[in-house]
């Protein structure tokens, strides 16, 4: 359990940065979100794994639980990186509909002509 | 409980809403009510600084849930003067962003406005890890607005890094997040810093990879050297109204490692001693020699402006990196003086590229070219740190805490020479900017180039008095820093003090009493 886990937010890690560190937006929007699902995965795993235990405390006898609080962590971060995929997809689509060019790096042409200016 | 201290968070977080939703079709309203909510802060903000001054500290907490369980806003003296900070910026900005026209040249620029005020002022006040990490992501979304207003096909592409940076960076922090609740079991950043003194002593190295890539993020925020490359592009393609008001942004950051590195992971914390101001100051010292050559090599003034925050960051951080109280002292009066001067900068940066481009280069002259070189000269001046303005007295402040330092010889050494270049880089932008723009040769393209203007967004109509005075009250906030530097320094040492004392902290919030 521990080896699957463990192996399952490094190989999203590790393919998320590898896909990040290509050229074009696509990928590294794809990249992004395998990073988040990492992520997200890792938080589940700090409260320690526990296999079918429930999210609450039983007062009446001692079993076995899980932390909620992770999980509470884990929702607020997918809905924050859900809501920022939104974002970037949409800001990168208008970056490519209105330069015709996908590419995430600026050119050394990019940083002269800044916006706004008759050039 | 004293309701003030989430008032700051509170209101923006109301007044965007309405102002998104009631009035989106009103800009002048739109901007009644934003100048209006910023005065209004900047009043709450005066109300829980001179609360803060007295020195007990005020927890807030909300839900009326106790502090381990629940998420606690806690008002000092460091998160009172940071909030002040926040709504000083914020009412010279806003006025000159109406004065320009730039909140017309896209949608919602002040309901946006106000949703990153509220992350800032969250991001002071919280007394929470995770609640940290929340707002840092409101004052991001808000950014991410912001940082595209007006549009244009090199600003867009500019956002697209800023975001993808960005999320990167939210990625981390929650990485740190996750590793350091695995240890401590807690989020709450005064809980953390008992738990963190319990730990046994052999069991510290998931505690320390937790420390340093929180430090990492952090450093992200704040720019440090090769953290810093999405801040060139991205401030220097973002409105510049809106890059002045990031001048508080990198300065979350500083905050940020001022507040957990005094707190929780503290210079008597034996796990991580001497860890994070190891690797701050080599990378804090970077940062200087980087962004005063960057100043040097700049072919666009907006650029120029971004890289001397980095340089105004570096110097900030090599004070903070120090983790002395005489060191972090200077620090807190040094993060008021580059705010102010860098966004001074920003808007003056604004003034010369709505009248003739941003290139430094000999072009057209432009109209008020002698009022705008003067307030160029004046931020100049701040920024390089020459005698009569705040910037001389803060970084006299840094050299001198840096005395006794280890590696006083190289302090001393990039903060001078870095000094000079700056003064060099910003004298060569100024006499090309304003002196040299009387070409005739020059006069004879510009009329050429002045009919194909109209093909970006029209600007509409400014109102030059307006936006020439919320420069001048940026002006006289530096004016007043120097003159009033006795006070200012006073509180900032008792506030040093406070951070170098975590125990009343720590019980203030673990206390739970009524």
């Amino acid at each position: 359990m521990e080896a699957l886990v463990a192996s399952a937010v490094g190989i999203m890690t590790a393919a998320g940065i590898f896909l990040i560190l290509r050229r074009r937006t696509f990928p590294v929007i794809l990249g992004l979100s395998l990073l988040t699902y990492a992520v997200n995965v890792f938080l589940f795993a700090t409260g320690r794994l526990a296999l079918n235990a429930p999210a609450v405390l039983n007062k009446y006898e001692d079993v076995p639980y899980t932390d909620p609080l992770p999980q509470a962590l884990v929702l607020t971060a997918i809905v924050i990186s859900f809501g920022m995929t939104a974002v970037i997809v949409m800001i990168s689509l208008s970056a490519y509909l209105s330069s015709r060019d996908d590419h995430i790096d600026m050119t050394a042409q990019d940083s002269v002509d800044a916006p706004g200016e008759d050039a | 409980m004293n309701h003030w201290i989430v008032a700051p968070v509170v209101l923006p977080a109301i007044l965007a809403p309405f102002i998104i939703m009631v009035l989106r079709y009103h800009l002048d309203l739109q901007r009644i009510f934003s100048v209006a909510g910023v005065v209004v802060l900047l009043g709450i903000a005066l109300t829980i600084t001179a609360q803060a001054a007295g020195g007990d500290i005020q927890v807030y907490e909300l839900g009326d849930w106790p502090a381990p369980f629940g998420i606690v806003l806690v008002l000092d003296r460091l998160s009172a003067m940071m909030v002040l900070l926040t709504a000083l910026l914020a009412l010279p900005i806003v006025l000159y962003a109406i004065a320009s026209g730039w909140d017309d040249r896209g949608k919602h620029f002040h309901a946006l406005f106000h949703f990153q005020l509220m992350g800032v002022c969250g991001a002071f006040l919280t007394g929470d890890a995770f609640n940290l990490f929340v707002f840092f992501e409101v004052l991001l979304i808000a950014s991410y607005g912001l940082m595209t207003h007006g549009g244009g096909a090199v600003r867009l592409k500019a956002g697209v890094q800023y975001v993808a940076y960005n999320l990167l960076g939210s990625t981390l922090f929650l990485f740190a997040l996750g590793t350091l609740y695995a240890v401590t079991g807690t989020l709450n950043m005064a809980d953390m810093a008992v738990r963190v003194a319990e730990l046994p002593a052999d069991d510290t190295a998931l505690l320390r990879v937790g420390a340093v890539l929180l430090l990492l993020v952090f450093c992200i925020k704040a720019a440090v050297l090769p953290l810093h490359f999405w801040l060139p592009a991205s401030y220097a393609n973002a409105p510049l109204p809106v890059a002045a008001l990031f001048a508080i942004m990198t300065k979350v950051g500083a905050y940020s490692i001022l507040r957990m590195y005094t707190l929780g992971f503290g210079p008597e914390v034996e796990a991580t001693q001497g860890l994070v101001g190891a690797w701050l100051q080599p990378a804090a010292l970077v940062t200087l020699a980087v962004g005063t050559i960057g100043i040097l090599g700049a072919q666009h003034i907006a650029r120029m402006v971004a890289f001397c925050a980095i340089a105004s960051m570096g110097t900030l951080l090599i004070a903070i990196s120090l983790f002395t109280e005489t060191a972090t002292t200077a620090a807190l009066y040094y993060i008021y003086h580059s705010t102010l001067a860098t966004a001074l900068l920003f808007l003056v940066a604004d003034l010369v590229m709505e009248r003739r481009g941003g290139a430094i280069a000999p072009t057209r002259p432009m109209p008020q070219s002698g009022l705008i070189s003067a307030l160029f000269f004046v931020g100049a001046i701040a920024l390089a740190g020459m005698p009569p303005l705040s910037g001389f007295v803060g970084k006299l402040l840094v050299l001198d805490a840096a005395r006794d330092a280890r590696d006083a010889n190289a302090i001393w050494a990039v903060v001078l020479i870095g000094s000079f270049v700056t003064i060099v880089g910003l004298a060569r932008a100024g006499s090309l900017i304003f002196w040299k723009s009387h070409d005739a040769q020059h006069n004879a393209e510009a009329d050429q180039e002045g009919a194909d203007e109209g093909d970006t967004v029209p600007a509409p109509e400014p109102q030059p008095g307006l936006a020439f005075t919320a420069v001048f009250t940026l002006v006289l906030g530096l004016v007043m820093l120097t003159l009033f530097a006795g006070p200012a320094l006073q509180y900032a040492s008792s506030t040093a003090q406070q951070l170098f004392t975590p125990e009343d902290y720590i019980s203030a919030v673990l206390g739970g009493e009524e």
